[in-house]
């Protein structure tokens, strides 16, 4: 007796606690609904929902979300749509810079800066969620639609990304990252995992940007030695848009029609994706270009492993116009453009002394690939052939990298 | 019978008056937010700004612009209680102090005579949980203002030293704003109220005096030490270009752009104590800057201060590009040429 009673208890706080502590806070497009948002974004307490009713919004400032396990909703990514095309203000669509936020089902279109920001959060989940600039591509648009940065637990899942003058998906300095199901169009980068730990980029389709995949590491930075990251079952097919970042940006480099690129990181598995259709190259593997004086940064491309990948037509419109590799690779291969392309630079101990097993890079079972690489010493000495275009000679055994879990909400 | 009445009265009075008096420690370490201003108490005549005995007025020798809003600082510490100096950083205010800010613009700055209208006061209170930021908008009559936890705009006007009329849409920041700058290794702080600088003279009612020393004999702050580096006052002309520049830039950006601040993702260090070239912007690339670049390759070019993003962020009023992300929405001229200047003074 006294058990069920225990157990009656038990069941009687939860009930009054979800009634209790969880509330449900619904804006609906109508009367000032820019300070009730914002009002209750940041009066909102842990466990609350906050619903955005089917609509359209407009806001001359910046959304700001600070608090812990809040989630946003609404009843569609093109169905409620915040709108940042007046904004006076701010210097994204929304930033959150809580943990285990959930946000989901609604777009943002048009922010002056990023669309939508994350910064150190310990869990953030972004499920349908749009980020457009919806007069397509522009150097005025804003640099990135979904972006976390210093975050762990990433989960971007069914999203879409259009028209972003850097990356439509960029994930910087963060750990612990899922990219699935999304969709990337128009931008420069399609999707991008930056100076990133453990990241699972699967069945998104990235077409029609300037580059597709980018997964880059650079220096100067407070988490860098980007590293486990794998590349699967993805489309990174018809990136056809001309290069429109900002110079002085990274990406600005990527010469339009770039499948994937992997820049200066360690422990990549590119493996069962599509890429085909990209006028410069479709897959490249390169080594970080410009000088530093950062010593803690390595940046050379290592243990990187390339395999079952499905490749199609590519290097038939090389982009001269932006960055360096369109005119090496064109100058190098006389014009008959490889489908995977790496720069063989390596450091100076390695280029004398070889590469040690476990860091070489691997290719192996992507069909009619055709490849090349260079030999940078052969080719400052002016050899008459310092190119490999003989993909076996990269064959190998492929040891997969593990999987990346989150632990998400069930039931979102 | 009448002189009992009559010292009746004057004990009422005096309690009262005593009682009223009293900057309200229970709104200040209390777990919610009165929704007037004058509910601490922090004044004794709050329009004009005339402080309680033991709440502080304080000035700093570089101070973050704010489109161009004079402001007025206080600091309340509660009694028995003192802030203990820190190397570089703020006096560890203790649990139950309070920081508070008003923003203003004189009606003509040519004539401080004439007036001024008050456009918002934030406070900052040290709670046992922490500190907490939040803002309170005067209203038109300027008899009293009100918390506005999601932010306002204040579409406003003042006419400057050339007899100039300047419109400004000027932005009470929300509680979340408050943190952007305020924020440290995720935490709320305070920002300002460094000795390095605070160490300046200030007139007060009882005559002019060093402000830390000020503080002493007020048993505000527990000791300072005799050797630290005090900031230049980026606008005194006997300063070197590089320790105005710096002194600016330490202030307006170096809260964010530190190892422990919001912007560290981006690699550019602008505090007081940075040394490293590239972390300082020299020859930087950006990182995640997008359209922020304005096609410029990097933060600072020695030389160079139009081939400078740094400059460019100065001198943009796009939010999509401007630096500071808020607080500004006016250009800061001044400041503009002192950084065009020192960038131009460095050897290439």
């Amino acid at each position: 007796m006294k058990k069920l009673l225990f157990k009656l208890l038990i069941y009687l706080s939860l009930f009054f606690s979800i009634a209790v502590y969880s509330k449900e806070i619904v804006i609906s497009p109508l009367g000032n609904y820019q300070e009730d948002l914002q009002e209750a974004l940041i009066l909102a307490k842990p466990g609350d929902t906050i619903i955005l009713k089917e609509g359209f919004y407009s806001f001359s400032d910046g959304l700001s979300l600070d608090v812990d396990d809040v989630r946003l909703i609404g009843e569609g990514m093109d169905k409620s749509i915040l709108s940042f095309s007046n904004q006076k203000s701010g210097a994204q669509g929304l930033l959150v810079t809580s943990n285990r936020v959930v946000l989901k089902d609604f777009g943002i279109e048009d922010a002056k800066g990023d669309a939508l920001k994350v910064i150190g959060a310990d869990g953030i989940y972004m499920i349908n969620i749009r980020t457009e600039w919806t007069n397509g591509p522009d150097t005025a648009n804003g640099a990135y639609g979904l972006y976390p940065v210093e975050s762990r637990n990433v989960l971007i899942d069914g999203c879409v990304a259009i028209g972003a003058s850097d990356a439509g998906i960029y994930v910087g300095q963060s750990e612990n990252i899922i990219v699935r199901n999304s969709k990337a169009h128009f931008n420069v980068a399609g999707i991008e995992i930056e100076n990133s730990y453990f990241a699972d980029v699967y069945n998104n389709i990235a077409s029609r940007n300037t580059g597709g995949i980018l997964v880059f590491d650079l220096p100067d930075l407070p988490q860098q030695g980007g590293r486990n990251v794998r590349v699967f079952r993805n489309q990174a097919v018809d990136n056809d848009t001309d290069n429109f970042a900002p110079e002085g940006n990274i990406v600005g480099e990527v010469p339009r029609g770039t499948g994937i690129i992997i820049q200066a990181n360690s422990d990549v598995e590119v493996f069962e994706n599509v890429i085909a259709g990209n006028g410069t190259v479709n897959l490249s593997i390169v080594s970080y270009g410009a000088d530093t004086d950062d010593e803690n940064y390595y940046p050379h491309p290592k243990s990187i492993q390339v395999h079952n990948n499905r490749f199609g037509r590519g290097g038939f419109d090389p982009d001269i116009e932006r960055g360096e590799l369109a005119a090496i690779l064109v100058e190098l291969s006389n014009g008959v453009m490889p489908d995977i392309f790496w720069d063989g630079v390596l450091p100076w101990s390695q280029i004398l002394f070889g590469q040690p097993d476990n860091e070489r890079l691997i290719l192996k079972d992507n069909g009619e690939a055709t490849f090349l690489s260079i030999s940078p010493i052969k080719y400052m000495l002016s050899f008459s052939n310092p190119i490999n275009t003989n993909k076996a000679s990269y064959d190998g055994v492929i040891s997969p990298l593990a999987p990346v879990y989150i632990e998400v909400p069930e039931d979102i | 019978m009448i002189q009992g009445t009559k010292f009746t009265f004057l004990t009422l009075f005096l309690f009262f008056n005593t009682y009223l008096a009293a900057v309200s420690d229970s709104y200040i370490q209390g777990d919610s937010f009165p929704k007037k201003l004058s509910e601490f108490n922090f004044f004794i005549d709050q329009t004009k700004q005339i402080p309680q005995e033991n709440v502080h007025p304080y000035e700093l020798i570089t101070s973050l612009f704010s489109d161009y809003s004079y402001k007025k600082r206080f600091v309340y510490v509660p009694k028995g209680k003192k802030a203990n100096y820190q190397k570089d950083w703020v006096f560890d205010f203790p649990v139950g102090s309070a920081l508070i800010k008003t923003f203003y613009y004189p009606v003509d700055e040519r004539n401080l005579e004439l007036g001024s209208y008050l456009l918002e006061t934030r406070v900052l209170l040290h709670r046992s949980t922490g500190w907490e930021a939040v803002s309170y908008a005067w209203n038109e009559d300027q008899t009293e203002a009100f918390i506005k936890i999601a932010g306002k705009t204040i579409n406003t006007s003042w006419i400057d030293q050339s007899g100039r009329k300047v419109a400004v849409r000027y932005r009470v920041p929300n509680k979340n704003q408050c943190k952007e700058c305020h924020s440290t290794n995720d935490a709320i702080s305070p920002i300002g109220p460094k000795a390095r600088n605070l160490n300046k003279e200030f007139e007060y009612k009882e005559g002019i005096k060093n402000q830390l020393e000020y503080l002493l004999t007020k048993e505000v702050i527990s000791s300072f030490p005799k050797d630290f580096n005090t900031v230049a006052d980026w606008k005194n002309g006997e300063n070197t270009l590089d320790e105005r520049a710096r002194a600016y830039l330490a202030i307006n950006c170096g809260h964010c752009h530190t190892k422990s601040g919001v912007a560290n993702s981006t690699g550019l260090y602008l505090d007081f104590i940075e040394t490293r070239a590239k972390s300082l912007g020299i020859n930087k690339k950006p990182v995640a800057t997008g359209r922020g670049s304005g096609n410029l390759k990097y933060s600072i070019v020695p030389g160079k201060p139009q081939e400078s993003i740094l400059l460019y962020r100065m001198i943009s009023i796009d939010p999509g590009v401007m630096m500071p992300e808020s607080g500004r929405s006016l250009m800061h001229t001044e400041a503009i040429q002192l950084i065009e200047d020192w960038i131009g003074s460095m050897e290439h």
